[in-house]
């Protein structure tokens, strides 16, 4: 038998309908996998338009952003190299405030480190080498001090990394000014509640802001740093596959929660769920090999991809 | 029930050791005689030691000053060398902690350039390396120099230099515990994982800021735990007391009533007591050197539940 029995209907009518039954893919020996889009169940409009590929289940899209799209960066033909390795090769991308930017692609493609120079992070890798501009609000980032710019342009990591420190103090670090002069904690408070509260987080550590960061859950932790990186009110919010460590509870608040950030900073999250980038991302870029092999409005880029290896990819054929 | 039907793991034949081939069983007895054994030496160390230290347990011994007199009864407490140990671990402690952590640091967030950092890791072994009397017999060399005879006892009206003084036995004590704190704190340091000094970058920090404000408290169990165990290493050495501090019987102050004329003045601690009291040095009060080598062993058995603690709460809080 070459292909499989699509799945028998339900033998009962049920009262919460979850959304139309999962595609089949069929299995064909030598050929090209294709998934077999469901047809959408009655009464529900379909999530994406005809043709579209790779879903388990319909994904809620989020609204558009009512504010306006302002373009805070953007790359011009960005190269970099470790060593002899290129592991992003010629990539140009404006990065919009008001909408979130998903990269997504299989492993070791490139886009961490796509993500990484946006802040010069990958300055920190001895071997690498960039060739190609990148600017923030039309100023070349390689002209600026780079801790101004990464005030600017700041960074939530894979992993919750809280300091050990209070709660108030992972927040408030950022403020902090090296050197002897620094604000009493008095001065700080606003901003670091101000964080909080645009974190989500305020409800749950505020009245505890004196405890150890590390004490919180994972959840809380990752939150702390979005908190962190957002209380010196950067413009570009960079996120490193932020849930990949997180429970679906605390991925949905995140997620929840980068829907709102979009309103006042850029976002731009790599991720390698697609779930999670049709769920909140307003344009893609996929990656594959360093390439930026597609870059568009999500509906665009899941639902009718251009690009072959693109179509590939969403259909879950590699990566 | 469900458990009742699942059918018990067959008895493999290797389960019950006397059916092991000989050359297992010889292994296997000899590791639990290696560990009872070690066990059963522990034991009685503490054991005798507590044991003929409560016999000539007194109280007095604390606040009375070592006497030279043939009477037991006359010669005195351990006073002053209970005082020397304590004022050599502070002063050493002092050098080796700031010197070690510093070091560290250097070797792991810096490094460079990489032949530098090889020599200095080597020098750091050479050091852990020399035996105690060797750095004792260095010491002694390098602080009879006029030049630096301020540091060191001089009796009044002398321009002899003995090179002798707690800051010159501290300075060589502290090599014995610098490796100590360099290793644990290279560990330490080595094991917060790289995304967190990323993540203080990203934030528009400095290295040197990441260091001091993320690295160093974050190392912190690591470099407690190095600097108790150098404390243990100190407390224990004899070879410096007795070449570089003189191991008189009282404190002798160096210049003045002064605190740095205290540094500069002569001493013992409670090693060196132990050596002139015992058998195996005059012999003069057996008895109260059993008791003060009591103390001692206290003394650094403390320190090594001190360093048990540090380390029990020194779980990795992230992930790499």
């Amino acid at each position: 038998m070459d292909a499989l029995r699509p799945p028998e209907a339900p033998r009962e009518e049920q009262d919460v309908v979850l959304g139309p039954p999962p595609p089949v893919r069929r299995i064909v020996v030598d050929g090209t996998p294709t998934v077999v889009a469901p047809p959408a169940a009655n009464g529900h409009s379909a999530p994406l338009a005809p043709g579209a590929i790779g879903l388990a289940a319909p994904v809620r899209r989020p609204q558009p952003s009512p504010g306006p799209k302002v373009e805070r960066m953007r790359t011009e033909s960005v190269t970099i190299s470790y060593g002899e390795k290129v592991a992003v090769d010629g990539v140009s991308l404006p990065v919009r405030q008001g909408e979130v930017l998903a990269l997504i692609g299989p492993s070791g493609c490139g886009k961490t480190t796509l993500l990484r120079s946006l802040n010069r992070l990958v300055e920190i890798t001895p071997t690498a080498a960039r060739a190609g501009r990148i600017t923030l609000d039309g100023e070349d980032i390689d002209r600026m001090e780079v801790t101004a710019l990464r005030r600017r342009v700041s960074m939530v990591f894979q992993q919750p990394n809280p300091f050990p420190m209070s709660v108030f103090d992972n927040v408030a670090y950022a403020l902090r000014e090296q050197g002897s002069r620094r604000p009493g904690k008095e001065a700080l408070y606003n901003h670091v509640g101000d964080a909080l509260v645009r974190a989500g987080l305020w409800d749950e550590v505020g009245a505890t802001l004196d405890h150890p960061a590390l004490r919180l859950s994972g959840g809380q932790q990752q939150r702390l740093c979005i908190a962190r990186a957002l209380a010196a009110r950067p413009e570009v919010l960079l996120l490193d596959e932020p849930c990949s460590a997180l429970d679906p509870r605390s991925t949905q608040v995140i997620e929840e929660l980068i829907l709102k950030l979009r309103e006042e900073v850029a976002v731009v999250i790599v991720t390698h769920n697609m779930q999670q980038a049709l769920r909140i991302a307003d344009h893609v870029g996929f990656m594959y090999l360093g390439e930026l092999v597609e870059y568009g409005p999500a509906e665009q880029v899941f639902g009718s991809p251009r690009e072959e290896r693109t179509r590939e990819y969403v259909g879950g054929a590699f990566g | 029930m469900e458990a009742a039907t699942v059918p018990a793991p067959p008895t493999s034949p290797r389960d019950s050791v006397s059916s092991w081939p000989l050359r297992d069983r010889v292994g296997y007895y000899a590791c639990w005689a290696a560990g009872l054994t070690l066990i059963a030496v522990a034991g009685a160390i503490v054991l005798y030691m507590a044991f003929r230290g409560a016999q000539y347990f007194d109280l007095g011994m604390f606040v009375e000053s070592p006497n030279a007199a043939l009477d037991q009864s006359q010669s005195g407490g351990f006073r002053d060398p209970l005082i020397g140990t304590a004022l050599l671990l502070v002063l050493s402690t002092a050098i080796a902690a700031p010197l070690g952590v510093t070091i560290a640091v250097w070797l792991t967030e810096y490094g460079r350039p990489s032949g530098l950092a090889r020599t200095v890791e080597s020098a750091v072994e050479v050091v852990a390396g020399t035996p105690s009397i060797v750095l004792a017999m260095f010491g002694l060399v390098f602080f009879q120099q006029q030049w630096i005879s301020f540091l060191t006892f001089s009796s009044e009206g002398s321009n002899v230099v003995l090179g002798r003084s707690f800051i010159a036995a501290a300075a060589m004590m502290s090599l014995i515990a610098l490796p100590l704190v360099v290793g644990a704190t290279r560990e330490a340091l080595n094991a917060i994982p790289g995304h967190v000094r990323e993540a203080s970058y990203a934030l528009g920090k400095t290295k040197a800021a990441t260091i001091r404000r993320v690295l160093l408290p974050a190392a912190r169990p690591g470099i407690g735990t190095g600097t108790a165990l150098g404390m243990g290493r100190v407390a224990g050495d004899t070879a410096i007391v007795v070449v570089l501090l003189g191991a008189v019987m009282q404190i002798n102050n160096g210049a003045g009533g002064s605190v740095f004329g205290l540094f500069r003045g002569l001493g013992s601690t409670l090693t060196s007591y132990v050596y002139y009291n015992s058998p195996a040095g005059e012999g003069l009060a057996p008895e109260k050197a059993y008791f003060a080598a009591f103390v001692l062993l206290l003394l650094v058995i403390v320190l090594n539940f001190v360093v048990t603690r540090i380390a029990r709460g020194r779980e990795q809080p992230w992930t790499r």
